[in-house]
């Protein structure tokens, strides 16, 4: 697939639970209909910040209120979320974005 | 004026008919057997312009040879015929139309000829009486829309004429009943004739033709889903099916439809069900087809008896070995009944649930879309609460006082109420909304010129619809904008979804209408594949201990 056909969202929110240090966490693979979300620790920052890449152009309203709803759950904070996505519905990109949380010390349950 | 009425014109003209057979076809009639070769001669034969014909076209099971031999009839001795049928399932099925074979049709589903059909009756090619469900179009038969000449499949016939039709009976028991006890005829197609028959599922003086089809009946496997397909989602909504609605409601007795969505149901029952000690409390007796999905839960002893409508190929050993689950004839393979079993699955369940394409906001929901004309089948009469129903179950009572609380008068008298749960996932494919301000059903029914839009299930008949949001109990809603609420509250990310009142939905959270995964207890991490009991159809196999044999298009290890 051409570069030309992924569009490019960013979103940044203050994080409320700071992560201690934290290994990054990969869940997901690159598939039609799937994704990959991979945490990182951004050290010194106090806020949680999405960088999305995705094939399915035209949706940015919906990816904003996914990852809305993923900061007021879980509220990560020096976190840096990088996302790799092929059309994935939002319930699938919800549930991988919970499952990398799950990895991220310090974040809650 | 005096001449008295004849009132025995049918059995007369049915007289006329057999000796024109017996004229016509000479020695290659012999006794109820015809000449494979002579078929279309015998079809020229029987039929009469006008004739209403019940052509076998089951769910799975066609009487595919002569459907074939209708197309050849000579249309200067046999035209205007009148269709009436289960399912449009073979071409030939709507050839008939398009040859002026045939005009009119009554029928009940027509999945993979939908878009076809909508294009003849555009072009003015037939005219479509009504479509039914199909314990309505059952009850015409009986009624008025009784068939002239049934068409039917049957396994084997032997020198007399009773029929042996294996595990797929289906529908031939109602249309030839309807047939032969009004002076109609009946004619079989049949795979084999055999000296002696391992089991009579059609009595011979019921059937005035056998005709030896040089092929097999064509038989589709349509109820095996490979659970390598299953998503995790899926197994997300499968946990929250069997804690949030099987578990609450204790549900015992049920039908499920077809789908993904409850194979996951179903190959969750032995792991996560098992962890829920459920086991015995819920899901032990089934209206259903013999669904490979089953078998794991069936192995683990989760289930006492099975009725079916229809069979499953490759079901066929495992069924055997499993007598006690099962109905079966003496010959030990299974006798399935369309008829009896959605008269089971409509009165004597207490749950089903299903799949649908489109939702709107009243809870009506559709799998119409635009340019095809599918119809209903069966799940209109799952989907529905019995109203005529009597006997009580505690899921029942429990549904019927939640939908009444509160309530007086004619609404507030005590009753039950069946559970009608539609899952669905919030977006379908290509980021399809599965919630909709207005159904496609309402623009198709002013295409066709259909005298309603084609609802497959009313929003007053569904009691939760469950996504991977969460579960809205709408026997809970009091006021349609609380239904709408609700409705929204588990829409997602879908237009509807973002546009709930939040506030309005949060109270709905609080009164337990609405149930998130966390409500209920389930952390959506552990959702995972793992949790099926078969993950792949050589599970599924195995589990099996190597009875179930499944279709080669199945076969992918």
């Amino acid at each position: 697939m051409s570069t030309a056909g992924i569009e490019t969202l960013q979103y940044e929110f203050p994080g409320r639970h700071p992560a201690s240090a934290f290994a990054p966490v990969l869940v997901g693979v690159v598939s039609s209909g799937n994704l990959e979300v991979l945490v990182e620790p951004a050290p010194g920052s106090d806020r949680c910040t999405f960088r999305i890449e995705t094939s399915a152009r035209g949706f940015g309203a919906i990816w904003e209120a996914v990852v809305r709803d993923f900061h007021a759950r879980h509220g990560l904070s020096g976190a840096t979320v990088s996302i790799h996505d092929m059309g994935a519905t939002p319930a699938v990109v919800s549930l991988r974005l919970d499952q990398a949380a799950r990895g991220v010390t310090g974040a809650r349950p | 004026m005096n001449t008295p009425r004849d009132w025995n014109t049918r059995a007369t003209n049915r007289r006329e008919r057999l000796a024109r057979v017996a004229r016509e076809l000479g020695p290659a009639l012999a006794g109820k057997q015809v000449d494979s070769a002579k078929v279309v001669a015998l079809l020229d034969a029987v039929l009469e312009p006008g004739d209403r014909v019940a052509l076998e076209g089951n769910n799975q099971k066609q009487a595919d040879f002569l459907a074939r031999a209708l197309t050849k009839v000579d249309t200067a001795r046999v035209r205007d015929l009148h269709m009436v049928q289960s399912v449009l399932s073979l071409p030939e099925h709507l050839d008939v139309f398009e040859l002026g074979i045939a005009s009119r049709l009554d029928f009940s589903f027509s999945g993979p000829q939908a878009a076809r059909l909508a294009r003849l009756v555009e072009g003015g090619h037939l005219r479509i009486g009504a479509i039914h469900t199909y314990l309505e179009l059952f009850g015409r038969y009986f009624v008025d829309l009784t068939p002239k000449v049934a068409l039917v499949a049957a396994q084997a016939a032997d020198r007399h004429g009773n029929l042996y039709t294996g595990p797929n009976t289906e529908d031939t028991p109602a249309i030839v009943e309807a047939t032969a006890f009004s002076s109609g005829l009946v004619i079989a197609q049949v795979n084999e004739v055999v000296d002696t028959l391992p089991r009579v599922d059609i009595p011979a003086d019921w059937v005035d033709f056998v005709v030896p089809a040089p092929t097999p009946h064509l038989i589709e496997p349509l109820f095996t889903r490979d659970p390598a397909q299953i998503s995790e989602i899926q197994v997300l909504m499968a946990m929250m099916a069997i804690k949030g609605i099987y578990a609450e409601y204790g549900v015992q007795r049920l039908n499920h439809g077809i789908g993904f969505d409850t194979a996951a149901i179903e190959l969750l029952l032995p792991t996560y069900g098992e962890s829920l000690g459920l086991k015995g409390r819920i899901c032990s007796h089934w209206a259903l087809n013999p669904h490979p999905a089953l078998i794991p839960a069936i192995e683990a002893g989760w289930v006492q008896s099975i009725h079916s409508f229809g069979s499953e190929l490759g079901m066929e050993r495992y069924i055997q070995a499993r007598s006690d689950l099962f109905f079966t004839g003496a010959d030990g393979s299974l006798r399935s009944n369309r008829a009896f079993s959605q008269a089971a699955g409509h009165y004597a369940c207490d749950l089903f649930i299903g799949s649908t394409l489109q939702m709107d906001l009243a809870g009506n929901s559709s799998t119409a879309t635009i340019g095809r004309i599918a119809g209903f089948g069966g799940a209109p009469n799952m989907g529905a609460d019995a109203r005529g129903r009597r006997h009580a179950s505690d899921a029942w009572l429990r549904a019927g006082r939640e939908a009444r609380r509160g309530l007086g008068g004619a609404r507030g008298t005590p009753r039950g109420q069946k559970l009608v749960v539609q899952m669905v996932e919030t977006f379908r494919e290509h980021m399809q909304p599965a919630f909709v301000e207005r159904l496609d059903a309402w623009q198709l029914a002013e295409q066709a010129g259909m005298a309603l839009p084609p609802i497959m299930i009313y929003g007053e008949d569904v009691t939760h619809v469950l996504t991977e949001e969460g579960i809205a109990n709408l026997l809970l809603c009091r006021t349609d904008e609380e239904r709408e609420q609700a409705i929204r509250g588990v829409a997602g990310y879908t237009p509807l979804g973002l546009a709930r009142d939040r506030r309005a939905v949060e109270n709905l959270r609080d009164r337990g209408v609405i149930r998130r995964p966390e409500d209920l207890g389930i952390d959506v991490r552990d959702a995972t594949r793992n949790l099926l009991a078969a993950r792949s159809m050589r599970d599924l196999v195995r589990a099996s201990g190597g009875l179930y044999e499944p279709p080669s298009r199945f076969r992918n290890w």
